[in-house]
């Protein structure tokens, strides 16, 4: 029974789900090629939250009214879905938080204040910034090291540098991607974390692209600290997940001060409650959290097996169009990974290529996709990146490479 | 060539495809007076531009180094032709009026007497229709004010 494949995604079903992909731009359907930026959204998850806005909203865990206690539950139901999502040992090591930045921006500063001058943090050379600068900030502010991993020409982890940059002890945390958001790398997640923790090094996850596109468990994994966003995932914006050992948790300062965190406040000292509250000060993204949940149930209705099949052949397809046409170079020739492809053409920059593919109604992005080291080792100052999703078909594939062919010839 | 960019034809025209790829005074002067960066976070476009002046202050010779997209080097290679032999406060009369141009497709000064150095710039005025793009068009322009004032790096807009 288990070696049946699971039934295949019915794109045309999943399409219909997303209102906004009936839309023309220019006359043109609109060929959404820019979901690893930010995801469109299933009608299940506007419903949702429109729903909430409607029915039930007001402030959570502080009113004894009728109408906050269904709204606290409604948003402590959606730390169950991705306690659920994730496979946590318990609801409490999940954590909300806006995004994945202030998901690594709270590990930096909370667990970072655990950290000893002199100890390094790892991170590797395809980060995109938002696992790179709150090390810098950590770096300058509490005397620690930081260690950059390199990348091999296919965009692969170099093994060989990380274990060496392990060797000394001195590594008391490795930060890194689970998916490259540019060369759509899978990172070697099991082996970086038996090989950091054989050294006492505690490892995060960047798992902003990754969760998207696979199964995410942590405690398969075997990981610490786990950061993803909810946009990414056919959710709202506005909010994101740090999931965390709890002991971890709970050895850590709070990271922002005020109301919710608390357990009692005097003007000489405050205590702080339990996790995962402590990291969550101020009214939370309420209805962001209802319409996660719903997102995380669209997500697992379809399942992952469905997903990652169909983003394999997408991005397979892909690879096989593009490094068709003339003059245009692939970043990255990783084997393990995901529905993400950025390239350059030669004779034209990628704004012009991404101003033309959106005259034909093509969103892809254009730029450094915040990862400007990982343009730099690849010797380019920007790529044009193609990324797929669950909604992507193979059609919208070959309009991207036939538009690109005459792209070439405009600018030849 | 098919006619899939044909609308595309009013950013792109045929003189800013030719600046972009062949521009004529993308080098750095052996001597200048005057240097300043330009620089879009956004994009990681940057431009340098530099100066020299002659004895009357004028601005006697004009290069740049670019990287970026075909818009952002023609509009530095087309501002480098126009500004060269005129006066510093004719090329801060230029900037206004390139600015409008880029922002709004407008050109109240075309009939002024900088008729003539704007007819030049005109090509350039279909980024208004592409809000995203128009700063690829002004950022040599930043750069060269910057130069003007004596300042190192252009103020982002």
């Amino acid at each position: 029974m288990d070696s049946l494949p699971p039934p295949p995604l019915d794109v045309a079903r999943v399409r219909a789900d997303f209102p906004i992909l009936a839309q023309k731009i220019r006359g043109k359907p609109l060929v959404f090629l820019d979901s690893a930026a930010s995801a469109q959204k299933p009608r299940a998850v506007i419903e949702a939250m429109r729903a909430a806005m409607e029915t039930q909203y007001a402030n959570v865990h502080r009113g004894l009214h009728w109408m906050s206690e269904r709204t606290t539950d409604a948003y402590e139901a959606a730390r169950d879905a991705v306690a659920a999502l994730m496979n946590a040992r318990e609801r409490n090591e999940v954590v909300f938080v806006r995004n994945s930045t202030e998901a690594i921006n709270l590990v930096a500063y909370s667990y970072g204040a655990l950290l000893r001058p002199g100890q390094a943090v790892l991170i590797s050379g395809m980060e995109h910034h938002s696992n790179l600068v709150p090390w810098q900030l950590l770096r300058d502010r509490h005397g620690i090291e930081l260690r950059v991993a390199p990348v091999t020409d296919a965009g692969e982890l170099n093994w060989p540098a990380f274990e060496n940059a392990l060797a000394d002890g001195k590594v008391g945390l490795v930060a890194i991607t689970h998916m490259s958001n540019v060369l759509g790398t899978y990172t070697p997640v099991e082996r970086i974390v038996r090989a950091a923790h054989a050294v006492g090094a505690k490892v995060l996850l960047d798992g902003s692209q990754a969760i998207v596109h696979r199964k995410v468990d942590v405690q398969a994994l075997d990981c610490d600290f786990y950061a993803w966003t909810g946009h990414k995932l056919y959710g709202p914006t506005g909010i994101g997940v740090l999931w965390a050992r709890r002991e971890l948790l709970e050895a850590m300062p709070p990271f922002l001060g005020g109301g919710e965190m608390i357990s009692s406040v005097t003007y000489a000292r405050s205590t702080w409650a339990a996790v995962p509250h402590k990291f969550e000060a101020g009214t939370p993204a309420i209805i962001e959290g209802i319409g996660l949940k719903a997102a995380i149930e669209y997500v697992q209705a379809l399942g992952y097996e469905a997903i990652a099949a169909h983003e394999r052949a997408l991005t397979e397809h892909a690879l096989a169009r593009l490094s068709d046409i003339e003059g245009l170079r692939i970043l990255g020739a990783a084997q393990d990974r995901g529905g993400v492809v950025s390239f350059a053409l030669a004779g034209a920059h990628a704004h012009d290529v991404a101003t033309l593919l959106d005259r034909q109604g093509i969103a892809v992005r254009a730029g450094h996709h915040c990862a400007e080291p990982l343009m730099h080792r690849f010797g380019l100052e920007s790529t044009a990146r193609a990324s797929f999703g669950i909604y992507t078909t193979r059609e919208e594939i070959d309009v991207l490479a036939d538009t690109l062919v005459r792209v070439r010839e405009f600018f030849a | 060539m098919s006619d899939t960019f044909d609308d595309l034809r009013d950013l792109y025209q045929e003189v800013i495809l030719d600046h972009g790829r062949n521009p004529r005074r993308g080098r750095r002067l052996a001597a200048f007076d005057a240097t300043a960066k330009g620089d879009n976070p956004m994009c990681g476009d940057r431009v340098q531009v530099f100066l020299k002046y002659g004895p009357d202050g004028a601005i006697a010779d004009t290069g740049f180094e670019a990287r970026g997209c075909a818009i952002s080097v023609a509009s530095a290679d087309l501002m480098a032709e126009t500004v060269t032999g005129r006066s510093q406060q004719d090329a801060r009369a230029l900037f206004a009026a390139f600015r409008e141009l880029a922002r709004t497709g407008r050109c109240p000064a075309c009939d002024g007497a900088l008729a003539e150095a704007l007819e030049r710039l005109q090509p350039l005025a279909g980024v208004h229709e592409y809000p995203s793009r128009v700063k690829c068009a002004t950022l040599p322009w930043h750069a060269l004010i910057a130069a003007l004032d004596g300042a190192q790096e252009a103020s982002s807009e």
